[in-house]
């Protein structure tokens, strides 16, 4: 059971990572990859998002969308269901720890629909994991978003002082930088066979 | 009945959910300030940034916190009133600006080194040899100041830009446009302008234009409050000190130092 969710983890983490080997959630890894501190809230506020989500979305399937036979709508409804958590999440943390909301403030919205929040929870049903399986795994992609976005940014201020032709500059360098990332977290496949 | 289901499922999680935000929102509902709004439409809300902060929005949120009233300078007396009316301050003065073009190297003194036709604007002209005129300090006048400019204050005449005094309101939009920094805010009541800024020495600025100040210092001498220098070969007004007393304007032969007509 342990070793079950370990190998879960690992496979979310490092093996299958969510930006670098499935291409999800690029637009923020690319976007909000500027600075460490950045990344950081970023990062937090997504392991937050789909730890949630996935709490959430697991329920709407099992006891709603499966009785009713309409499981194959599951993209339409997990979509609204995440968005719809995100907005209550965002009001209440506005009224409750202001501080939090403003640390989070602009990435929270940012989140709502992003495809890798979306991708979690849909994998979850994919794969046919347990809630607790589910639970273990949103979290992992959370972890796997947050290390390969300050990996990243880490990679992306070097680039800054960096001595770069000039047409390579800013986007060609970032994604050619990111292709580099990727390359090396390839070297983490086939780790279970 | 295939098709109702889902449609009558979404449908009612769609409700469910839009009840839920409209609840939660209600019970969690963040009181903001009611003079915010207020402030918000008193403000010009051209965004001009003049005041310092990033727009109209960003400075009526730092008037509610304690700022000064009076740094809208497009928004003139009347926002200022209204500010503090609505914050119940004393009303500050605020110091009416305009901005003023350092050059008058109109096509009529100066001469072209090449014909441009390229992006028709100053950024891109300046980029081949500062710009198609001989001299490479002026006014490029492609009006990249003129699109900025939110009043319509601008107008290229002759080839060099021309700002209206009367329709400028001071917000340095232009300012921070021009690529070779030839705009400058002064104070309404204090109208006396050096209309160069030529950092060639006097020799070579003479001959490419008869517009030039040649750094000749006869203004330095002549001022009584010292508020007038020569510095990189061009007179500068330093408007803290100037009395608008006009014998630099008498004292240069070239006619470079003006007093505009309001």
């Amino acid at each position: 059971m342990i070793k079950n969710l370990i190998i879960i983890m690992i496979t979310a983490v490092l093996v299958d990572n969510v930006v670098l080997s499935q291409f999800k959630g690029i637009c923020p890894f690319l976007g909000v990859s500027k600075k460490i501190k950045n990344s950081l809230g970023m990062g937090l506020a997504v392991i937050f998002v789909m730890v949630c989500a996935t709490l959430v979305t697991y329920p709407v399937y099992k006891f709603l969308l499966i009785p009713l036979e309409v499981d194959y709508l599951k993209t339409i409804a997990f979509i609204l269901v995440i968005a719809l958590f995100v907005q209550i999440v965002e009001i209440i943390l506005k009224k409750m720890i202001p501080p939090l909301y403003k640390a989070l403030g602009i990435y929270l919205p940012l989140i709502t629909t992003n495809c890798a929040v979306l991708g979690v929870t849909i994998s979850n049903i994919d794969h046919q994991y347990t809630l607790v399986q589910s639970l273990v795994n949103a979290f992992g992609t959370g972890l796997a978003f947050t290390l390969a976005l300050l990996l990243f940014s880490g990679v992306r201020s070097k680039i800054e002082y960096a001595d770069i032709p000039e047409t390579f500059k800013g986007v060609p360098a970032t994604l050619i930088a990111a292709a580099i990332v990727s390359l090396s977290f390839m070297g983490f496949s086939g780790l279970f066979a | 009945m295939d098709y109702i289901l889902p449609v009558l499922v979404f449908a009612t999680i769609g409700a469910v959910a839009g009840i839920l935000l409209t609840v939660v929102s209600k019970i969690f509902e963040v009181k903001t300030d009611e003079r915010l709004e207020m402030l918000q439409e008193t403000l010009p809300n051209i965004n001009c940034g003049a005041c310092g902060y990033s727009g109209c929005g960003d400075y009526a949120q730092a008037v509610l916190g304690g700022e000064d009233c009076n740094l809208c300078k497009p928004g003139g007396e009347n926002v200022v009133k209204k500010l503090s009316s609505i914050m119940d301050v004393e009303e500050k003065k605020s110091e009416i600006v305009k901005a003023f073009v350092k050059c008058g190297g109109d096509c009529n003194v100066t001469a072209k080194k090449y014909v441009y036709k390229g992006i028709q604007s100053c950024r891109a002209s300046n980029q081949f040899y500062s710009g198609s005129k001989v001299c490479t300090n002026g006014c490029l006048g492609f009006g990249d100041c003129v699109n900025v400019c939110p009043e319509g204050a601008i107008c290229i005449d002759n080839e060099i830009a021309v700002i209206n005094p009367i329709k400028c309101v001071g917000c340095g939009l232009c300012v921070k446009t021009c690529p070779n920094n030839l705009i400058v805010i002064r104070p309404e009541h204090q109208n006396v302008e050096v209309v160069c800024s030529s950092t060639d020495i006097g020799k070579v600025t003479r001959a490419i234009c008869r517009n030039g100040c040649i750094g000749c210092k006869m203004c330095e001498r002549k001022c009584p409050v010292n508020a007038i220098k020569v510095e990189n070969n061009f007179a500068i007004i330093d408007y803290s000190k100037c009395t608008n007393c006009g014998e630099c304007v008498e004292a240069c032969k070239f006619g470079v130092i003006k007093k505009s007509s309001i």
